[in-house]
Order: structure tokens, then sequence, then C-alpha cells
């Protein structure tokens, strides 16, 4: 598990509040919506806004966040390709 | 004359009628403590809001992940009604009536501050104040009749005759009703089920006495 994996999850925790929750509670390959994390519409577009914020990914189209907020594991790769910070 | 006469048998009818909608059950969350009919429930030394609703979720075993993403007034509305609803099942026909002086703007006003930044929709989705009567359908699967007032200063008339209406016009068989009031972090919150079980009766008095019982200091 690289270092974005770990700041990914943390940063997950806090920006969406999910309590009683740790890092090691989520594994890199679990889906963070539906039957995963159990993530909803709005916690969608909070991970919208940490890409921007935190990465400088600015999404156009919300409709690409289906394809990146599959997991860890794909959120990570994402923004290793396309960070500008 | 005849319609004076009238007048008179009713008001006089009106004030023998027996009080048919009693207070079945009360809470009463202020200063990091929670009454209810049964006494203190619950104290906590935490001053700030939010540590002081984490220790009321933990006590009570709410188990509700959803809780922690709402904002500071659902979160009350919430536990509030949680210690209602635990002894007394709501049906899917229980109307909601709350009221309060800050409307949603305890939210407002942090939404405004991450507008600087990042405007959040987490927190976007609480600026309303009836969001809170979204939140406890949603939860306790009521489909009911939802009121939320935002009034100067508890107006116990208002939620009595709101409710009575409720009642008596049949559209729900209880109501859950009180002030929902959250501003600056200080909260004071007071509900209580109406309904035909007997206990309390129903009055504007009666919401007055319960409001004011543990209130020296009213938010408003």
């Amino acid at each position: 598990m690289t270092n974005l994996h770990t700041e990914l999850k943390e940063s997950i925790i806090e920006q969406l509040n999910l309590e009683d929750m740790d890092p090691a509670d989520i594994s890199n390959d679990e889906p963070l919506f539906g039957d995963g994390l159990g993530l909803d519409s709005i916690d969608a577009l909070e991970l919208i806004v940490l890409l921007e914020k935190d990465y400088g990914i600015k999404l156009t189209d919300p409709s690409q966040g289906k394809e990146i907020f599959v997991s860890i594991d794909r959120m990570a790769t994402y923004i290793e390709e396309n960070r500008t910070k | 004359m005849v319609a004076a006469t009238w007048l008179w048998f009713l008001k006089r009818k009106r004030n023998k009628m027996p009080n048919q909608f009693h207070i079945q059950d009360w809470v009463r969350v202020k200063n990091g403590e929670i009454f209810n009919s049964e006494g203190l429930v619950f104290e906590s030394s935490e001053d700030k809001l939010n540590p002081f609703l984490k220790a009321a979720y933990d006590c009570f075993k709410l188990e509700y992940p959803k809780f922690h993403k709402m904002d500071g007034l659902s979160k009350l509305g919430i536990l509030a009604s949680e210690i209602i609803f635990r002894k007394n099942k709501p049906t899917e026909d229980t109307a909601l009536v709350i009221s309060n002086n800050a409307s949603s703007l305890e939210i407002d006003r942090q939404f405004q501050e991450s507008t600087e930044t990042f405007a959040s929709p987490s927190l976007f989705v609480y600026t309303l104040p009836n969001i809170v009567l979204g939140e406890i359908s949603i939860k306790y699967k009521v489909q009911s009749e939802n009121g939320f007032f935002i009034s100067e200063r508890f107006n116990a008339q208002l939620l009595k005759n709101y409710t009575e209406s409720l009642l008596l016009s049949k559209k729900a068989p209880e109501v859950l009703c009180g002030w929902l009031d959250l501003q600056n972090g200080e909260y004071d919150v007071f509900l209580c089920l109406v309904s035909k079980e007997r206990n309390i009766p129903f009055s504007e008095e009666n919401l007055r006495k319960l409001y004011c019982a543990e209130n020296d200091k009213p938010t408003h």
C-alpha cells in the first residue's frame, strides 16, 4: 500500500465523516459505493471537491466520477496520472 | 341574541370538554443534559455541541452511521426523537410539528464559510430547517404530515393549535411536536409525543411548564 492509498483513506474518513472507521477498515479494492463503504450521491460530490482541493484535479464531467470512484485503487491510479499538485 | 346564546353554549361546552389529547412522553436536551419523563437520562461535561452529541450517540447506542454526516440541528432532532420513539414506536402516520428561532442559521454560516474556498455539498444539503424532519422521517419510516415553523420564541399556542388540528382532523393518530433550536453552538430542545394515550393533559400551560422546567435561560 502506498502513502497515497493511506492518505486517500484518511481524507475520505475525515471529509465524509465516517466516524468509527480507520484506514485499515477500508480495503484497496473494496467498492466505495453500494455494498462496499455505502457512500451516497452527496459523498460523490464531496469526493469531486476532494480531488480538486487536494490534488488540483477538476472534473468537468461529474459522470467521470463513476469510473474514478470505484475503489481506493482506482482513485489512486487516477490521481497519480492526473494530479497537478 | 340567539347567536350570542349559541356562542356562550359552545364556549361553555368547550371549556367543560375533557382534554382528549395527552402528552404521552417528552424529552428535554439542553446544557449537556437530557431529561425525559423519568428524569435525567444523560449528562455530559462536554461543553461543545459535537462532543456532547457524540457522547450521547455512544451512550444511547444509536448505531446509525448517517448520524455523523448530519448537521447539528438534525443530530439533535434524531437524538431527541430516538429517546421518545424507543419507548413509543412511531407509526408511518405519526406527524412531526417542530419550530425554532434560528432556522438553519448555524449550518448556513458554515456553508457560507466553505464557499470562500470549496463549497461543501454535504453542508449545503442541510441549509434548510425542515431537513431535520426528513431525517427523522427516514430513520423512523414516518410518512405523515410535517411542518417546521420559525418563531421568535417557544410558542405553546402555535404548537398546541397545529398539533390539535392534525389530531382532530384525523390526519395523524399522534404528533411529535416541540422546539428544536441551535445557534452559536447553544442548543435548546424540547420534543413531546401527543396522542390519546392518557398521561399529561395536552395544553398550552403544560407545554410551557415542561419546556420551562429545565430551562432557566432559554436561547430565546
